[in-house]
């Protein structure tokens, strides 16, 4: 009963100033509407951004550096054990890049259950063969369906079909560039030399583009099997062990722990790429800030009409107060106001700003170094909604909050004696 | 003792601004159930100060207020908005109806707070008070639509919606027109004689004044004959 005359009572304020009530309505819907596409398109963005290094980097990889042993002979002798020995000029032993006792290694990786899984890998050093010149190459021996399910591999192979590699024997991924530069297509077949001089012919059976131009240019993927022929290795050499996890968050603590348990060198995504997650904190606490600000502007325009309606209606707020409304229900009519201006305002944002992220999304966006994108991204994350609802309420509960106790506070004799 | 409706005792108020003024000075005395009561006095002697202070909104005063028993002292905002909704009923100079509502929404905003009765008897209920004064067909318009004479009536239906134990006016009839004044000052005579209607009227209409039970005339602050 109380709820519904105070209802009653706020709407008839709200309609007999309809006009001033939807231009702050409409003020709430169009910084909620902004904040809504802003957010969506800079985190559509940073996922890209971030979806462009990180989806591909392993959480943790797996390897081993070739470097100077730790342990020289002079620390073990018995007399200078106790010594802090400077020898200078050490240089790393023969030692094979492979990962010893890799098989045992990634029997227990199946068995950790923070791993989401594994992908080996093996990296070769080798010349693309253009006539009679040697272009440096990488080739990446990967196991096809691994790689393409933790690393999508499927998304960047522009031409051609990735699985094709693992289908046809001695067939290679090109990079776009290299591609270019020894103008193979589809189907031809290229030399390549190996470090320890061997020339191989493989088959092409597509392109990948990685969106970075300077890896397009060298690297090149084959399977596993290919590249330890190529290297003239057995089917146990594996250079790298590239680790997904549950939650990417653990990785640096993971990788310590492997680099102790497997006596390998182990690092993390956050620390090789922490440059990306600067950037995308950054942009996010950029859109927040100003999508903030938007509705901060907007609770000034509510503020201001409330008050010039508080101000229009005195007398009427004074004979509410003397035939028994009592400065709770006052207080509460004017924050009603508000309150459905922000919410009503707030609703509609929240459509509208979904509508024009839609938009957004439909927008061609065509760039070289992005094969994958053809339109400008957007996240729809929910959690943006929910955000910007409780903004808006909170901004207008706020903005409602003065004027509101300056109306319950009024002094109705002061009105009535003054006429 | 049982027939006080309203007792003042001892009521001091003092004015503040800019200096220090007593524009009320021990003034007491009681109304009965059904009086129908005038209070008459020069401008400037303190009859509207001691209005507001007996409908309980001017709450800054020394003395005593008791209404229905209840001494009205301490009592918090809330309660003290509750007993005007309940116990009094308030005529003004200025009708003060409200232009967003009809004349039939503005008689039932205060019976809608006091929430005794549902929406559709308090609506019943209006249309009551509308006929007594006359104006039942009035009550789809806007107050805007009305005249002067209607628009204090209305106003007088307003007050008289929650039944009250008093019906207070400050110069109820101060801005109409005789023909108005007089149709005002009948009706109250006739809530007083037929429906035994407590009322107490500030004025300074000594004709209106000399036609009702009893006259309390005051004078700087006090009463000097009643």
């Amino acid at each position: 009963m109380k709820i519904k005359l105070i209802a009653s009572v706020s709407i008839s304020l709200l309609l007999a100033r309809w006009k001033q009530t939807l231009v702050a309505a409409i003020g709430v819907t169009f910084s909620i509407t902004m904040f809504i596409t802003l957010l969506s398109f800079m985190s559509g963005l940073n996922d890209m951004l971030d979806g462009l290094i990180l989806n591909r980097t392993p959480h943790v990889r797996l390897y081993n550096e070739i470097k100077p042993n730790k342990n020289q002979p002079i620390d073990q002798t018995e007399k200078y054990k106790q010594y802090y020995n400077f020898i200078s000029s050490i240089k790393p032993k023969n030692d094979r890049a492979e990962i010893y006792n890799n098989s045992a290694i990634m029997q227990s990786l199946k068995k950790d259950n923070r791993v989401l899984g594994f992908a080996p890998k093996i990296v070769a050093q080798v010349f693309y063969n253009v006539g009679p010149i040697d272009l440096t190459g990488a080739i990446n021996g990967i196991d096809v369906d691994e790689e393409n399910r933790l690393f999508y591999l499927s998304t960047y192979v522009t031409s051609g079909n990735f699985i094709d590699l693992k289908n046809i024997p001695n067939s290679i991924i090109l990079g776009k560039g290299a591609a270019e530069k020894m103008m193979a297509n589809i189907g031809d077949v290229i030399q390549v030399t190996t470090t320890k001089g061997e020339r191989v012919p493989l088959k092409v059976v597509g392109y990948f583009q990685s969106g970075i131009a300077e890896i397009d240019k060298v690297q090149s993927y084959a399977t596993i099997k290919t590249t330890q022929k190529l290297l003239g290795e057995s089917t146990s050499y594996i250079t790298d062990i590239q680790v997904k996890l549950k939650d990417v968050l653990q990785a640096p603590a993971v990788a310590k722990e492997y680099q102790e348990l497997y006596q390998v060198e182990a690092v993390d995504v956050q620390t090789a790429n922490s440059q990306f997650e600067t950037g995308s904190s950054i942009r996010t606490l950029i859109s927040y800030s100003v999508g903030v600000t938007l509705l901060i502007v907007a609770g000034f325009g509510i503020y201001n009409i409330l008050n010039m309606m508080i101000y229009e209606k005195m007398d009427s707020i004074a004979i509410l107060k003397a035939t028994g409304f009592s400065g709770k229900d006052v207080n509460a009519v004017f924050i009603s106001i508000a309150l459905s201006i922000g919410i009503f305002g707030g609703i509609l944002g929240l459509i509208f700003g979904f509508g024009l992220s839609s938009i957004i999304d439909q927008i061609p966006f065509n760039t070289a170094s992005l094969p994958t994108v053809k339109t400008y991204p957007i996240n729809y994350n929910p959690k943006f909604y929910i955000i910007g609802g409780i903004f808006s309420i909170v901004t207008t509960y706020m903005a409602g909050y003065f004027p509101s106790r300056k109306a319950s506070k009024i002094d109705p004799v002061i009105i009535i004696r003054g006429k | 003792m049982s027939n006080k409706i309203l007792e003042a005792k001892n009521i001091c108020k003092y004015f503040h601004d800019p200096t220090t003024v007593q524009v009320l000075n021990n003034v007491s005395f009681s109304i009965d159930k059904a009086e129908f009561v005038s209070v008459i006095g020069k401008s400037g002697c303190g009859k509207s100060t001691l209005l507001y202070i007996l409908s309980t909104m001017d709450t800054d005063y020394q003395g005593d207020l008791i209404i229905d028993g209840q001494l009205m002292r301490n009592k918090k905002e809330a309660d003290l908005a509750k007993i005007r909704n309940e116990k009094i009923g308030f005529v003004f100079q200025f009708h003060y109806l409200l232009n967003e509502f009809s004349v039939l929404r503005n008689v039932m905003l205060p019976g809608l707070k006091f929430g005794k009765y549902s929406e559709q008897e308090v609506e019943h209920r209006a249309i009551e008070k509308l006929k007594i004064l006359g104006i039942e067909n009035e009550g789809l318009k806007m107050p805007n639509q009305l005249s002067g004479g209607q628009k204090q009536r209305v106003a007088i239906a307003r007050a008289l919606i929650n039944d009250p134990l008093i019906i207070m006016g400050d110069e109820p009839t101060g801005n109409l027109d005789k023909k108005n004044s007089e149709i005002v000052f009948q009706i109250f005579k006739e809530l007083a004689t037929v429906y035994h209607q407590s009322l107490l009227i500030v004025t300074h209409d000594n004709e209106f004044a000399t036609r009702t039970n009893r006259i309390i005339e005051m004078e700087d602050g006090r009463i000097i004959k009643m």
